[in-house]
Formats: C-alpha cells, sequence, structure tokens
C-alpha cells in the first residue's frame, strides 16, 4: 500500500489509494478530469488508475470545468458516482454556477440528490501565484447544500475522500498542495474511512484552543511545542471539515481552555475563522476569558515572490506572539 | 418515419392540451391566484410538443421556461403543472422551485436552472451514465438564442461532441431572448451554423410545422441514438407573447407579430390533418371538450391543494444533515435569534 520507509505512505499517495479502494469497492465510481487519465494528475494523484479502470471510468476532458461538473451531476443523477478533479482548485471558480446553483440546490429543490465529490489542490507555500496557490473554502463553505472537506494528514486524505465518495450530496473536497509528500502516516488496516463532520484534537492543552486545519495544523503543532516550553499548553483542533463545522468539538475544547485562537491560510474576511468566532460568541460568551482572535492570511491575493509569499502566509512567529496576548488578556 | 393517424391524433391533443393549459395559467394569473411570473409559449407549441414527441420511453429530457408541451409529453400532469404555478405544498416541488423546474425522474423528466446553458453537460452527463451502464438512452434539451450565447453551452456542446454522446439539443430560434432581437445576439447567419464549430450535425426546420418537426426531431433522435453524437436542431418560430406576462413587447413590430400569428402551429396542423382525412372539426371539438373537462378539474384539485408550511427545522438540504438540525434547534432555542 505504500513505497515508504517506515510503512508510511504520503498525503497523495493516499488519495490515489481511496480512488482505487473506492472505485474497486463500487463499479459506479468515475474519474473526470483534465490530464488526469494518460497523464496521471498534474500532481500524479490519478497515476496508474487509467491503466487499472480504464478510459469508460477515468475521463480525460477538454478544458471545460464548468461542463465537467455539469456532467458529473448529470451522470449522478442517473446513478454513478463521479468524482471530479479540478487542477487546482482555483479553477473551480469556473464551475461556480454549477456547484452553487446546480449542485447544492438539488435536493432541497427537487428531493433528488446529487452524489458528487469535486476533489484539487488549494492553498500556497510553493511560490505558485494568485491563481495556483488560493484557499477557495470561504466562498464554498457558506453554501447550503455543500459539504466541505479539507484533511490534513494522509490517513485523513484517504478517510476522508472515501467518505465523500459514499455521501449522497455534494462534497468539495479541499487537498493541499503542500501537503501532498510533506504529509506521511501509518495508513490503518481496513477500511479507514474517516467521517465527514467530525474534527480531531491533534494535541490536548489546557490554556489555549488553537482551532485549525490544512497545511496550518503542522505549523499549530510546531507553535504549540514551543508555548509549552513558555508553560502554555495549547490544544490543537484540527477541524477536518469545515461544513458542516463541528461546533461540538470547538465548544469542548474552549470549555476546557477558555482562550480561542483560530488559524488558517485563508484571508481574513469572512473566513472560517470568522464563523467560528461568532459561534463562540454566541455559544461560549460565559467560558471565555479572552477574545477569539484570528491568525490568518491577509486579505490580499496570494503574492508570488517568494520573499512576499513568506510574508504573505502565518507563520510561527505571529502565532506564537497572538497565543501569548491571549494567554495574557 | 411518418407520422400515423393515430399518432398525429396524439400530437394534436398534446398540442392543444399545452395551448389550453397555458389559457388556464393566464386565467389564474389574472385573477392574482399564480405565484411568480409567467412565461407563455403561445405560437412556440409545435417546437415542444413535436420535438418531444420523437423521444422512446426511457429517454431524458431537460425542458426550458418555453417548453411546457415537452414537459407534458413526457408524462407531467397538468395538475403538477398547475400546483407548481400556485406555490402548493403537494406540487412537484414543494414549494420550493417554480413553474417546470422540478423531476419526475420515472418520466426520464429532469429540471433545468435559471441560468441558460447549464443543461446541456448536465443532459450530457445523464446520457453518458446511462451509456456507461449499457443502455440506448438520449437525451434532450433546449435552448434558445439566447441559452446559445452561453459559455456553459459552448462547454456542454464541445464535451458532448468529444465523447459522442446521444444528445439533442433543440435550439428553439423564435427572435427575441426578453427583449434582445436575435441579430444582437449572435453574429452567424443560423443557429444551426455553430454546429461545424464543435464538429457535430445539425439541421433546421420549420418550427411551427408540426408534422416537419416531428420528422426532423425523429432523424436527430436517431442519429444520436445510433452513436453518431450530438445533434442541434434548429426550430424556426416566433414567441408572440413578452418574455413574461409583465413584458408588454412595445419592442416587437406590430407587422412581424401579425404575419406570425397567421402561422399559427395548431391552426396549420388542424387544416393538414383536416385535408388529409385524419380529424374534421367535430373530431377536434370532441378533443377540445374533453380537455376543457380535465382542466377544469385539475384546476379545481390545484386550488384546493394545501399551502405549504414551513418547516422550522429547514429540512432536506443534504441527506445526513440531523447534526445541523439539530445545532440550528439549539442555537434559536436560546431565544438568540
Amino acid at each position: 500500500m505504500s513505497g515508504h520507509p517506515g510503512g508510511e505512505t504520503s498525503y497523495v499517495d493516499a488519495i490515489r489509494i481511496a480512488l482505487g479502494e473506492e472505485m474497486e469497492r463500487d463499479g459506479r465510481v468515475i474519474l473526470m478530469g483534465e490530464d488526469i487519465g494518460v497523464y496521471g494528475g498534474a500532481f500524479k494523484a490519478t497515476a496508474g488508475l487509467l491503466e487499472r479502470f480504464g478510459p469508460q471510468r477515468v475521463v480525460d476532458t477538454p478544458v471545460v470545468e464548468e461542463a465537467i461538473v455539469g456532467a458529473a451531476i448529470g451522470a449522478a443523477l442517473r446513478g454513478l458516482r463521479p468524482v471530479v478533479e479540478m487542477q487546482f482548485f482555483d479553477f473551480a471558480a469556473r464551475a461556480f454556477d454549477m456547484i452553487t446553483n446546480f449542485a447544492a440546490k438539488h435536493r432541497y429543490r427537487t428531493g433528488l440528490g446529487v452524489p458528487i465529490v469535486i476533489r484539487g489542490p488549494s492553498g500556497g507555500g510553493v511560490h505558485a501565484g494568485p491563481f495556483h496557490s488560493q484557499s477557495p473554502e470561504g466562498y464554498y463553505a457558506r453554501t447550503p447544500g455543500l459539504a466541505v472537506v479539507a484533511p490534513s494528514t494522509a490517513a485523513d486524505a484517504r478517510g476522508l475522500l472515501k467518505a465523500a465518495i459514499r455521501d449522497e450530496d455534494p462534497v468539495l473536497f479541499l487537498e493541499h498542495k503542500l501537503l501532498y509528500r510533506r504529509a506521511k502516516g501509518v495508513l490503518p488496516e481496513g477500511d479507514g474511512v474517516v467521517p465527514i463532520g467530525k474534527a480531531a484534537v491533534r494535541r490536548e492543552g489546557r490554556h489555549l484552543t488553537i482551532v485549525t486545519y490544512g497545511a496550518m495544523v503542522p505549523l499549530a503543532l510546531d507553535g504549540a511545542a514551543a508555548l509549552a516550553k513558555e508553560g502554555a499548553e495549547a490544544e490543537v483542533v484540527d477541524l477536518r471539515t469545515l461544513l458542516p463545522l463541528d461546533e461540538e468539538a470547538v465548544l469542548d475544547s474552549v470549555r476546557k481552555t477558555a482562550r480561542c485562537l483560530v488559524l488558517h491560510e485563508d484571508a481574513r474576511t469572512l473566513g472560517i475563522g470568522a464563523e467560528v468566532a461568532a459561534t463562540l460568541a454566541e455559544k461560549a460568551f460565559e467560558w471565555l476569558d479572552a477574545p477569539v482572535v484570528r491568525v490568518t492570511a491577509p486579505d490580499t491575493p496570494v503574492p508570488f515572490a517568494p520573499a512576499l509569499e513568506a510574508a504573505y502566509l502565518p507563520g510561527l512567529s505571529t502565532l506564537i506572539a497572538a497565543a501569548r496576548k491571549i494567554a495574557a488578556y | 418515419m411518418t407520422v400515423s393517424p393515430e399518432q398525429q391524433k396524439s400530437l394534436y391533443r398534446h398540442l392543444l392540451l399545452t395551448r389550453l393549459l397555458e389559457e388556464r395559467m393566464v386565467s389564474l394569473y389574472r385573477q392574482g391566484k399564480m405565484t411568480g411570473g409567467l412565461y407563455r409559449c403561445l405560437g412556440q407549441e409545435a417546437t415542444a410538443v413535436g420535438t418531444a414527441f420523437a423521444l422512446e420511453e426511457g429517454d431524458v429530457l431537460v425542458p426550458l421556461i418555453r417548453d411546457l408541451g415537452a414537459v407534458l409529453v413526457r408524462g407531467a400532469r397538468p395538475v403538477d403543472v398547475l400546483r407548481q404555478v400556485t406555490a402548493r405544498a403537494d406540487g412537484p416541488s414543494r414549494g420550493r422551485d417554480a413553474f417546470l423546474h422540478f423531476c419526475l425522474p420515472d418520466k426520464g423528466l429532469y429540471s433545468g436552472i435559471a441560468m441558460l446553458g447549464t443543461a446541456v453537460s448536465v443532459v450530457a452527463g445523464m446520457v453518458f451514465a446511462d451509456r456507461f451502464l449499457g443502455k440506448r438512452t438520449v437525451g434532450m434539451t433546449y435552448l434558445g438564442e439566447g441559452g446559445t450565447s452561453t459559455g456553459a453551452f459552448h462547454e456542454g456542446i464541445n464535451l458532448a461532441a468529444v465523447q459522442k454522446l446521444p444528445l439533442v439539443v433543440v435550439l428553439e430560434y423564435n427572435r427575441f431572448s426578453y427583449s434582445t432581437p436575435s441579430e444582437m445576439q449572435c453574429a452567424a447567419a443560423t443557429l444551426a451554423d455553430k454546429a461545424a464549430g464543435y464538429g457535430v450535425a445539425s439541421a433546421i426546420v420549420d418550427g411551427n410545422d408540426a408534422l416537419a418537426v416531428v420528422a426532423a426531431a425523429r432523424r436527430a433522435v436517431a442519429h444520436a441514438r445510433e452513436g453518431n453524437g450530438p445533434f442541434l436542431l434548429e426550430c424556426k418560430t416566433y414567441r408572440r407573447k413578452g418574455h413574461a406576462e409583465h413584458d408588454g413587447q412595445h419592442y416587437v413590430d406590430a407587422e412581424e407579430l401579425a404575419e406570425w400569428s397567421r402561422r399559427d402551429p395548431i391552426a396549420r396542423f388542424e387544416r393538414e390533418m383536416e385535408a388529409a382525412g385524419v380529424m374534421d372539426a367535430a373530431a377536434r371539438a370532441a378533443v377540445h371538450t374533453e380537455l376543457d373537462a380535465e382542466l377544469d378539474a385539475a384546476v379545481a384539485e390545484a386550488e384546493s391543494s394545501p399551502t405549504p408550511v414551513p418547516d422550522p427545522e429547514f429540512r432536506g438540504v443534504r441527506a445526513d444533515e440531523e447534526d445541523v438540525v439539530r445545532r440550528r434547534r439549539e442555537t434559536f432555542a436560546g431565544g438568540l435569534a
């Protein structure tokens, strides 16, 4: 199952493994996207699947993001389980109408679900510039009818992708391109499915809750290690699913720590941090001993030059400074 | 490929039902009993009815706003449509969407959305799936000139063409997209001209000649079903009413409108059937009487149907929604909103 030392599997390999496992398990699962077949995907997430399952199930499409999603919707309505790849999740913007108006609203207004998955690489840190580095969850996690998932580990990438494929309604599966080869882990034996809608506590602590997801999880853990040396024990809650948000996990942690910081790579305004902060204000006001603070990218497009991008992405010193401020409040 | 006398009688029944049902909706609209706009298809009935008539059981169809006739041919009942336009709880979308936006999947009838062109790739995906599953389904959908301007149309046809999908797209050239005349919508000489750009087949037919439409649609459907790829069927017709009832059509040339009224597709078909000895005036009157009675009952049934009751839990968005519903209940139970 893995080719890495220590029995570990990389995040991108785990995605490929999940696709292969689901396609074996269910003959209705098909893949559609650009360069996913012969080329194996721009990031090799689908390498070998065309050879294994054939061109009827691994479909190379023209550059028609809107129509790929539309075709997936139609195929899902007639009984297939399409998994659409967006070569970069930034390009899903071209299918925004299909995603938010056709797929998301379908069950509500007709009673028929649309069991599609739209997956692809999101996020920055690879000097890819404004159109290949976005964190687009803000656009979609506010759309009723969708689920939005953002795994941070190889095991979760595999498990949540399986859950997404088995879901009866549309799921947006935001992979992080920086984690493709950097995140490695042991895949559990057996099915390994991870439920959508449940967060995971990555590190326990009693002084501060750091709510985060995606490629910011390793940063949060680095921050927690540094804070521990100062006697501040941070609890790291990895949301894993952004819509629906696991409120109970966040509330359970904040009731213990009374202080919360949200860390995400997405820009500040109307990001997931805004939703978490509003929820805590409504449901945990009595428990909080400090304001909820958001550590995010600034409200600008993602810059290209390494020096500019490094300043754009949330970093360890910014995270620690914010955590110290809340701890001292 | 000729349309038999029995088939002609069925064709006539559907044409007349479309016309008479729409007149009932006009009446409801003017009495203030309808919810939302009324988008009439007066003068375009032969296009919608004739094309849908060419499909077989098991084929799939997504209509556009002026394809009431297609929806009826595929098996929707007048009471279904009337409940939709009067926003009833037991209409096929249960009050959550309007007019022809509903699905009857057992009849292969699915719903488009307001954004034009999107149905092309969705129906392409439907027939892709059916072909994958070993069926010989043909998919049919509709667009006016305006819809063919969209990127969604372009992408959908392109994808269907490359995949050689059994898709028939009926292009209803009815001269207006809301207030925009066709020469301001498209610079190509005909909509069918666009087919060459995608490498697909096309034809142009008089959309007000019911028998010609059926014949042309049958050829298009056969082309698709036999694995030759998509077919664009341009039906030349005319929109005799405004975009919707509120639109007084002040931008329409009165002489042109009068000319097209003289080319009414139902009157034409009546003359043709009379001349061929298929149906005489008495036979047509009998159908009219029967349909009037059917529509009387359907209107009464719709008017006595219940109004939707809002769900305080706002269910039906996703199959797996219990956690979301519970949280919503807890949030608002605290009296916060």
